[in-house]
């Protein structure tokens, strides 16, 4: 048993999966919870660099699998938290230095030690997205309430289901703006799930906070900052450790019929 | 007058009867000589070939319809009691049963045509059948029709020789009646494909988004793609 794998993917790019994940694992740490996180975008890394551990990286992911380090020396600590850890991938190796055989391998060696091993895909769906599947005992997808980005989300859902291993799939949507969904001119939560037909796991609001925390490589999780993004992200990861967190006003759904008749309700009195 | 073969319009098209005596070189030649003394008559009908308990071989049925061809009009389906000329059929591609149950009921009489036996096996119109959403990026390809239980999703696609039937939500690209069938059908519980066609037929779906979702029909009618209702 040990870590849950959970790997976090798109298919679009630019959505915020490495934002995501390092907000996680910063979240999941503060909750006492082991955590790796592995960013599987070789060639293009930059969990490293949003959680602010650029600077201390000595090995990467491919130094461990063509066998120049050992995992462990190639895994940087995050002080900030009690147990928080980064894989950082290789900036300037070929995707294809990785197979995904190695990251079933790799993982395997992690799972005993740690609660979870969140692993940060790159966009599209090829080679590095296989790599990022290939060990994942879960899959969230990240997607924007736009039509593109759920296109790709769409897909990204058909190829998790044609693995056949039945990976449990949640969904989050990020940069949501509240006041461009009630004026109708952003897809609402509903408009989404509609077409994904896929377990919502939380909706994560648009953020400035998001973008100045990144830059200064300083998760907004980390402190106890409380901004419309970082308190989405908490629920997120209490909902990740089997937590009850009800969704919020945004982000509520209500079944099929009933929700259309409220909608309509509403509608009437308007 | 020599009654060895028949012809008759149906609902179809045209079924051509051809009786179990006498050589199939000389019955083919004299079915092709019928037609040419009619003209244009015929021109794009398509053709039932009804055959009896007549062994063909694939080279046989493929002449025919070679030969029919050239004269506008569509081998389209072949009833028999051979198994081997329904193989033979089969392998070129036709169908080897046309809605047999309402030819039986509205034609049995005039054809002596057997009520055929029922069996899936032989005379059931091949198909697939999806139990999952179809979403983006997945394609189906079927020379008979394709029903799916659950959705199909803008980008994935279903390109059928037969009918779509859609158990959910259509949102992708469908082309029913593939090979030219213009009475091919596309049902859905809520049809709004980001594109439709029939045979060579082609439709997007209105843009009112504020429309109350129901089960329709898509079908040809009047030269054109209409939706009617469902039920
Ligand atoms: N909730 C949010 N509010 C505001 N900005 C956000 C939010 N989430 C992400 N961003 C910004 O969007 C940009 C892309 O985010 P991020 O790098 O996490 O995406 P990604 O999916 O990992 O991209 P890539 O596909 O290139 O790996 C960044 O500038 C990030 O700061
Ligand atoms: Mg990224």
């Amino acid at each position: 048993m040990g870590a849950r794998v959970i790997t976090i993917t798109s298919g679009k790019g630019g959505v915020g999966k490495t934002t995501a994940t390092a907000n996680l694992a910063v979240a999941l740490a503060n909750l006492g919870k082991k955590v790796v996180c592995i960013d599987a975008d070789i060639g293009l890394r930059n969990l490293d660099v949003v959680m602010g551990l650029e600077n201390r990286i000595v090995y990467d992911l491919v130094d461990v699998v063509e066998g120049r380090c050992k995992l462990r020396q190639a895994m940087v600590k995050d002080k900030r938290v009690p147990d928080l850890y980064l894989l950082p991938a290789a900036q300037t190796r070929d995707k294809t230095a990785v197979s995904p055989q190695d990251m079933v391998a790799l993982t395997s060696q992690l799972r005993g030690d740690y609660d979870y091993i969140l692993i940060d895909s790159p966009a599209g769906i090829e080679w590095g997205f296989r790599n990022a599947l290939a060990p994942a005992d879960e899959v969230i997808i990240i997607t924007n309430p736009e039509a593109s980005a759920v296109r790709d989300a769409d897909r990204i859902i058909g190829l998790v289901e044609a693995e056949g291993r039945k990976i449990p799939t949640s969904l989050v949507i990020n940069r949501a703006k509240p006041d461009m969904i009630r004026r109708g001119d952003m897809l609402s939560v509903n408009d989404v799930l509609d077409i994904l037909s896929t377990p919502l796991l939380g909706v994560i609001p648009d953020d400035e906070q998001i973008i100045v925390s990144s830059n200064r490589g300083n998760p907004l999780t980390l402190d106890n900052q409380k901004t419309p993004a970082s308190e989405a992200i908490r629920d997120i990861a209490r909902r990740i450790t089997g937590a009850k967190v009800p969704i919020g006003e945004l982000e509520r759904k209500k079944g099929g019929l009933f929700r259309r008749l409220a909608r309509l309700f509403r509608r009437s009195k308007a | 007058m020599d009654d060895s073969i028949t012809l008759k319009g149906i609902k179809e098209g045209l079924l051509v009867t051809v009786k179990p005596e006498g050589r199939w070189s000389d019955l083919s030649g004299r079915l092709v000589t019928l037609i040419d003394a009619q003209g244009s008559f015929f021109r794009g009908a398509q053709v039932t070939l009804s055959l009896g308990p007549r062994e063909l071989r694939q080279n046989e049925l493929a002449n025919v319809r070679k030969q029919l061809d050239e004269r506008g009009v569509i081998l389209k389906a072949v009833l028999s009691d051979s198994t081997a000329t329904l193989e033979a059929a089969r392998k070129l591609e036709l169908r080897t049963a046309l809605h047999v149950t309402e030819l039986a009921e509205e034609q049995s009489e005039a054809l002596e045509l057997r009520p055929p036996p029922i069996d899936p096996e032989e005379y059931g119109s091949p198909g697939v059948m999806v139990k999952r959403t179809l979403r983006n990026g997945r394609t189906i390809h079927s020379e008979g029709h394709v029903v799916v239980l659950g959705d199909v999703n803008a980008g994935a696609v279903i390109v059928a020789g037969g009918d779509i039937i859609v158990w959910g939500r259509l949102r992708g690209i469908v082309h029913a009646g593939a090979g030219g069938d213009e009475s091919a059908v596309v049902c859905a519980l809520h049809l709004a494909p980001t594109q439709l066609r029939i045979a060579g037929y082609i439709t997007i779906s209105p843009d009112d988004k504020q429309r109350k979702p129901r089960p329709e029909k898509a079908l040809v009618r009047n030269g054109r793609i209409e939706a009617v209702a469902w039920e």
